[in-house]
């Protein structure tokens, strides 16, 4: 089996002693060409994995932005099918590592194997489903690893006592959520980050990476203290938002400011 | 059973790692105090003291004679506490809630009746509550809305989505998700992650309990059929649950059809629904091919739920029990139907089973017996029903 594209990509961050940058984006807010736009832009100025949101009717763990972002996607039309196309049109153009963020039902209803298989086919390389915990993940685990996919895991400030059997089993990377809740912007976290950075990095194997509420650069370099890399969302789906069509651009800059500030 | 917290394929827990936690420890609570002579005392003095149980077992003379088939006895749910049969869960999980150092809840509300009697329970136990109710619902049902602020509950309306009970379902979750450590979501049907369902068709089997000992000391025999209406379904579980192992009942769940099950505009999630994963569990949802969960209707507020519990989706798939929909008309007509002739209005939720009843009753013979669930009395829904027949009664 080659190797999946994100160990590759997180070994080389690694190696050169630099944080990683992940960034994720609703897939067809805004259209499937602005989502196109938009990966190309953070690839080339410094995301090292990028998102893909796939839209679903009741996104339970996100936040008003990514909430209305997947509503807009959804009246566009956007499918999973749909999403695919994106990526093998994507894949003809960098090797960012890609990785979908989405709900079960729409693996479910797909066909587990099915999406999996399709996954392989057309590049994508991990998978994060908010609403899979670890009791649940043989839904789709033995399918994924058939295709060389990542079933991403995410430990909480709540995982608390979980934190072990997570992090001890987690591939690719480890999602490390900033605080409970759902996905947005924060203006300030009331986690205690040292206590539950350090119980992860204790029993974590692979990298790990902290998402949820990282709103800019400053929250990007603060919080990349802990970790390995940070994962910024809302805030760039805040840019389609604003800026729409012109957005890629908007997102390149935004991106570069993020890469800037964790390189600083 | 296999898994824990499966029927048959059917139920698990998918949801979020942040309330996993929360959700063991429920599971913890549960398996405790569930069996706990003590706890169970304690409930059942409330439901005795408090909702009024037992309810009765009631004779519908002038139906049966009517329609000519069956006897048809009416189990009144309508006469508790609040109205419904809601409060029969609502205590059991707010003692558990208390035991395990709780103070604030939050719930979701369809048609507010579960709203109502959750707000009624914090008001007695004096814990901080919160409900989650779709603004469709708010407006259609604005005299719960009165009620559960009077009762002291802050009312959230939500705006999402299809802005009805699967939406006020997903902005509690994400409240429970955000406010863990302090929050207990107290869910008022047999839906959710595991041990919800189970745990709320254990706080309601008291129905099904209670009916068959009344219908014993009654005719001293079983009844052939019991009818129910199914939203997320918790009414009908509590009351088919005790006669599950009776394999000569029949068991009816009544799905709201709305506008009819070949339109865009019904609930009936047994009849057009398929296999999905949503809400925390494996079951059947109306939903598109890609698995969108699908806008549902009904003039129900209560039955407008794009699924159905995991244990009725089993009872299903097994064949145990039958799930047949039920259109707005035919469920106003038996509103209609049930207050001319029993003087009994029962709300529009129970009056998909009166409907269903009125279909299967005149097939059936003068020798056997039904038990219609009337599960919540109907006043709350006069002013929707009156608009549904285009009679004014506000400005």
């Amino acid at each position: 089996m080659t190797k999946n594209k994100i160990d590759a990509r997180l070994e080389q961050c690694k190696a050169e002693g630099r944080k990683a940058l992940i960034t994720f984006i609703t897939a067809g807010d805004g259209g499937y060409d602005c989502t196109e736009k938009a990966v190309l832009e953070m690839a080339k100025n410094g995301a090292d994995l990028i998102e893909l949101g796939v839209p679903f009717s009741d996104p339970i763990a996100e936040g008003p932005v990514i909430q209305c972002a997947s509503e807009r996607s959804l009246r566009n039309g956007t499918t999973l099918v749909g999403i695919f196309d994106l990526v093998r049109r994507l894949r003809k153009e960098t090797d960012v590592p890609l990785l979908l963020m989405m709900y079960l039902n729409t693996i479910f209803c797909f066909g587990t194997d099915r999406f999996f298989a399709l996954c392989e086919e057309c590049g994508i390389d991990g998978v994060i489903v908010p609403d899979i915990p670890f009791e649940e993940k043989d839904e789709i685990q033995g399918s994924a690893d058939a295709h060389n996919v990542h079933n991403i895991s995410l430990v909480t400030p709540a995982s608390e006592d979980r934190i072990q059997m997570i992090a001890s089993e987690a591939t690719g990377f480890l999602y490390c959520v900033s605080s409970n809740g759902v996905t947005g912007v924060r203006s300030q976290f009331q986690t205690d980050f040292a206590p539950f950075f350090e119980k992860i990095h204790k029993y974590a194997k692979v990298p790990c990476a902290v998402g949820f509420g990282i709103s800019g650069p400053e929250a990007a370099r603060e919080m990349s203290q802990y970790c390995d890399g940070v994962i910024v969302g809302s805030a760039v789906v805040r840019l389609v938002e604003q800026y729409g069509s012109d957005a890629p651009k908007e997102i390149g800059a935004f991106t570069k400011s993020l890469r800037d500030a964790l390189d600083a | 059973m296999g898994k824990v917290g499966r029927f048959g394929i059917f139920g698990g827990q998918y949801v979020p790692e942040t309330v996993m936690n929360a959700v063991h420890e429920l599971e913890e609570a549960y398996a405790k105090y569930g069996n706990d002579p003590e706890f169970l005392e304690e409930y059942r003095t409330l439901l005795r003291d408090y909702a009024g149980r037992p309810s009765m077992l009631y004779y519908a003379d002038r139906m049966t004679r009517d329609l000519g088939g069956c006897k048809i006895y009416l189990k009144r749910e309508d006469l508790n506490h609040t109205g419904a049969h809601k409060i029969n869960n609502v205590l059991g999980q707010i003692l558990l809630a208390k035991k395990m150092g709780k103070k604030r809840i939050i719930a979701e509300t369809g048609a507010g009746q579960h709203g109502v009697a959750t707000a009624t329970a914090c008001a007695m136990f004096d814990m901080e509550c919160e409900i989650y109710m779709g603004k469709e619902d708010v407006r259609r049902q604005r005299l719960n809305v009165y009620r559960m602020e009077l009762l002291g509950a802050k009312v959230n309306s939500v705006d999402n989505g299809t802005a009805t009970l699967k939406d006020a379902i997903n902005e509690a979750m994400r409240d429970w998700a955000t406010n863990i450590d302090t929050t207990f979501y107290l869910i008022g049907s047999v839906m959710g992650p595991h041990p919800y369902p189970t745990m709320v068709r254990d706080f309601q089997k008291v129905i099904g309990e209670e009916a068959k000992k009344q219908l014993m000391e009654k005719e001293g025999r079983l009844p052939d059929c019991v009818v129910a209406c199914v939203g997320g379904g918790s009414n009908a579980m509590g009351m088919f649950y005790d006669f599950i192992p009776d394999e000569s009942v029949r068991l009816v769940g009544a799905e709201a059809a709305g506008k009819g099950i070949d339109t865009k505009l019904h609930a009936a999630t047994v009849a057009k629904g398929s296999l999905g994963i949503f809400h925390g569990m494996k079951s059947y949802f109306l939903q598109n091919e890609e698995g969108q969960i699908a806008p549902v209707y009904s003039i129900s507020a209560g039955l407008d739920y794009p699924g159905i519990g995991p244990e009725h989706a089993n009872l299903y798939k097994t064949g145990r029990a039958e799930y047949v929909p039920i259109t707005d008309e035919e469920a106003v007509q038996a509103l209609e139907y049930l207050s001319r002739t029993e003087g009994i209005i029962p709300a529009i939720e129970s009056a998909h089973a009166v409907a269903a009843a009125l279909k299967i009753a005149p097939e059936m013979k003068p020798d056997q017996i039904m038990i219609i669930n009337i599960s919540g009395r109907g006043d709350k829904d006069m002013q929707q029903i009156a608009e549904y027949r285009g009679v004014k009664i506000d400005d």
